[in-house]
């Protein structure tokens, strides 16, 4: 089994803050990570593997230093890694990155099944995941929580839904998209971390994936971001004082006023 | 650029695919080769699935007119048959969209025996619904949804299209934007209009909360975003509102599809599904025990509420996941949320700070929790909340 597994470099978010005179996001000291959903994704592919045997490919688009994201996924275990990354890429919104993946993709070879994260923590759009899938023209599945079975060129999945879970089979190849209950990601093994030293990482750039240079990066981006400010100042807040009763008291008035309770 | 589809005669094999997939018959074989007549409105429709890549079709240019694309298109979600909260609130958004821009607005109802369900859709606001009702869109796949979406799409050309950023909408909408050829903006909490540039204003939060975006698709149609469910305001039914139903045949479906929904499975048993209510009173790890979360239950009853939880109290397993609020749970903005020894993570923040009206009730006057608070309530849980329970009983 052949098993692609897209991972994105984000900052932490947690640790992303606003510059309030600027606008622009203040990326100094803010540590880069592999989308923690990711790795999810990873963990899921080592265990097909593990399961089934065949190898894990590990892609990402992104800026040279997100090499340091791939090698981290092969101490994990991913078997090869390869990174798409060109100037031109730079500034691509959903649609060109899906673009772009589909190419990469296409490039590596074939392959039984694609897995990426729910979404990344830095755009949490979630629209890269079925954009590949459409581009390559294969059945996909998004908030995967759980691998029921594969065999005999199906595969049979379990997606969260706000309200429980739907149970469905697809033909493969075919895409998934995981959420955090699909498994507990492993730590990296001490044999991945030398392995990730020194093995070779190709990088592949718009020629070399012969993608149109009309639809990739910015200039392949059908949406543009054209404000970027805090979030909105908080509402004012109001302190119910006295003993619990009183202040119970005070709340309930409160509540009946705005006609929150009856 | 020419304005015209063209066909490469050279790299077509006459396989027909394109005649197939046009909704306007604007195709046909001529010696053996596709050829474009004048029903053509330049869909895309058969350069998209064209497997030899020999149609190209001419897309909306930077600064050109956005053609013939009019008016906002709500895609009605529902599930088991049932309409859901989001669509209403999408219709009254995308009426007031509609009337700045002075175009329609139309819904877009899929399911089997759903039909029915339209009435409802014209009295939120819908001019026009379009309906595709078969048995194979009983239950929502990414496949058969996407492809009737996108036909409906293609063939009435609207302006916007609104979708809920639910599970199934921030599932399929994606495909649809990317078989169309046109940007999407996913989890939108405002939207607004641009007058000048007759643009859709697009506004998300973005790297976990931690910023606002506004978001512009400038060149290509129709404009798509996802909203977040309970942000937009559902406005009164007018009642007996009524307007043009349209129903789609979708003939297409005929062909085998790759993904098959085999079961449906509903897992929270409260009689309040968390996305949808009004009121959440929500517990977290300050309540210490998993027996005290019956303090929660019993508050919620009272209240007609749902509960939900931090992750802490989750990851203690006092309650499922089902029930979590925040990042990696739910997003909720009822009209109350009531949140009980629940720190304020800016992970859980993110999940319920849209909501209209936030009570904390916390031991810790610190605690972050607070600063999303309307009312705050300093003190110890356990007195408070059987305080509440008790002046509640009282009334
Ligand atoms: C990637 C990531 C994603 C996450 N996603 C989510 C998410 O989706 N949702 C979420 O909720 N969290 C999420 N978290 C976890 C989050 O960071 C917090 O750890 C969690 O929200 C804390 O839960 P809590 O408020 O119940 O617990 P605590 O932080 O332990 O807070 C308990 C509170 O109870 C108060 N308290 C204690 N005793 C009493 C008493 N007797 N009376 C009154 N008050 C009392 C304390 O003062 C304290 O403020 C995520 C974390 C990460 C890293
Ligand atoms: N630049 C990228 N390189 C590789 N994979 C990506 C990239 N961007 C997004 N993905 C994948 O798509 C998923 C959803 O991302 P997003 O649509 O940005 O929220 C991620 O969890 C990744 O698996």
């Amino acid at each position: 089994m052949h098993i692609i597994v897209c991972i994105k470099q984000v900052p932490d978010t947690r640790q992303v803050r606003l510059d309030e005179k600027t606008h622009t996001l203040i990326r100094e000291g803010v540590e880069s990570i592999i989308n923690p959903y990711d790795l999810y994704a990873l963990e899921e592919g080592l265990r097909l593997k593990d399961r089934f045997g065949g190898k894990v490919t590990v892609c990402s688009m992104g800026p040279p230093q997100t090499e340091s994201s791939l090698r981290e996924a092969i101490s994990y275990g991913a078997d090869e890694a390869v990174l798409l990354s060109d100037r031109a890429f730079a500034g691509a919104d959903t649609w060109a990155t899906s673009y772009t993946l589909a190419k990469g993709i296409q490039k590596i070879g074939p392959f039984d099944l694609i897995l990426c994260g729910k979404q990344a923590v830095d755009g949490d759009t979630a629209q890269v995941g079925p954009g590949v899938a459409e581009r390559l023209s294969l059945p996909y599945v998004t908030w995967v929580r759980k691998i029921e079975e594969i065999g005999e060129g199906r595969i049979r999945v379990q997606r969260l839904m706000d309200d429980g879970y739907d149970r469905l089979e697809m033909t493969l190849p075919a895409l998934l998209t995981v959420v955090k209950e699909i498994n507990e990601p492993r730590v990296p093994s001490l044999k991945g971390k030398m392995r990730a030293k020194s093995q070779k990482i190709p990088v592949y750039g718009a020629k070399d994936l012969e993608a149109d240079p009309d639809l990739v990066g910015l200039q392949g981006s059908a949406t543009q971001v054209i404000r970027v400010f805090p979030p909105p100042r908080l509402k004012e807040r109001e302190w119910m004082e006295g003993t619990a009763g009183e202040q119970v008291g005070k709340l309930l008035e409160k509540l009946t006023k705005l006609k929150l309770i009856v | 650029m020419s304005h015209q589809t063209q066909i490469d005669t050279e790299k077509c094999t006459g396989c027909e695919i394109c005649i197939s997939v046009c909704p306007f018959n604007a195709l046909e074989m001529k010696e053996g080769k596709a050829s474009v007549n004048d029903q053509c409105t330049l869909c895309g429709a058969c350069g998209a699935e064209c497997p030899m890549e020999a149609i190209s079709v001419p897309s909306l240019e930077k600064g050109e007119d956005p053609g013939d694309y009019f008016g906002v298109m709500v895609y009605a979600e529902q599930r088991l048959g049932k309409i859901s909260e989001v669509a209403y609130e999408l219709l009254h958004k995308g009426r007031e969209l509609a009337d700045v821009l002075k175009v329609s607005l139309s819904a877009v109802l899929l399911g089997k025996d759903i039909t029915g369900a339209a009435s409802g859709l014209f009295e939120h606001g819908a001019d026009r619904v379009y309906v595709a009702d078969h048995p194979l869109l009983e239950g929502f796949t990414d496949e058969a949804y996407g492809e009737a979406l996108t036909r409906i799409i293609r063939s009435y050309r609207p302006e916007i299209v609104l979708a809920g950023a639910t599970s199934i909408g921030r599932s399929f909408i994606p495909r649809v934007a990317t078989q169309i050829g046109t940007g999407l903006t996913a989890d939108c909490t405002e939207l607004s209009i641009d007058h000048e540039k007759r643009l859709l204003l697009q506004t998300r939060p973005a790297f976990g909360g931690n910023i606002m975006a506004t978001i512009i698709c400038p060149a290509k149609r129709p404009q798509m975003a996802t909203v977040r469910a309970k942000v937009m305001k559902k406005g009164k039914p007018i009642p007996g509102r009524s307007g043009e139903l349209i129903p789609v045949e979708p003939d297409w479906l005929e062909k085998p599809q790759k993904t098959r929904l085999l079961e449906i499975v509903e897992e929270i048993g409260e009689k309040v599904k968390l996305a949808e209510a009004d009121v959440i009173v929500a517990g977290g790890r300050g309540l210490q025990e998993e027996k005290h979360f019956s303090l929660i239950r019993e508050l919620a009853e009272l209240l007609g509420a749902a509960v939900g939880a931090s992750r802490g109290a989750v990851d203690s397993g006092w309650i499922s996941y089902a029930h979590q609020v925040g990042q990696t749970g739910k997003t909720v903005a009822p009209r109350l949320y009531i949140a009980v020894g629940v720190s304020g993570a800016v992970q859980h923040l993110v999940g319920m700070q849209s909501s209209d009206t936030i009570v904390a009730i916390n031991n810790d006057p610190h605690a972050p929790i607070f600063d999303v608070a309307s009312y705050g309530m300093v003190g110890d849980l356990f007195e408070i909340v059987p305080e509440m329970i008790r002046q509640l009983k009282g009334r």
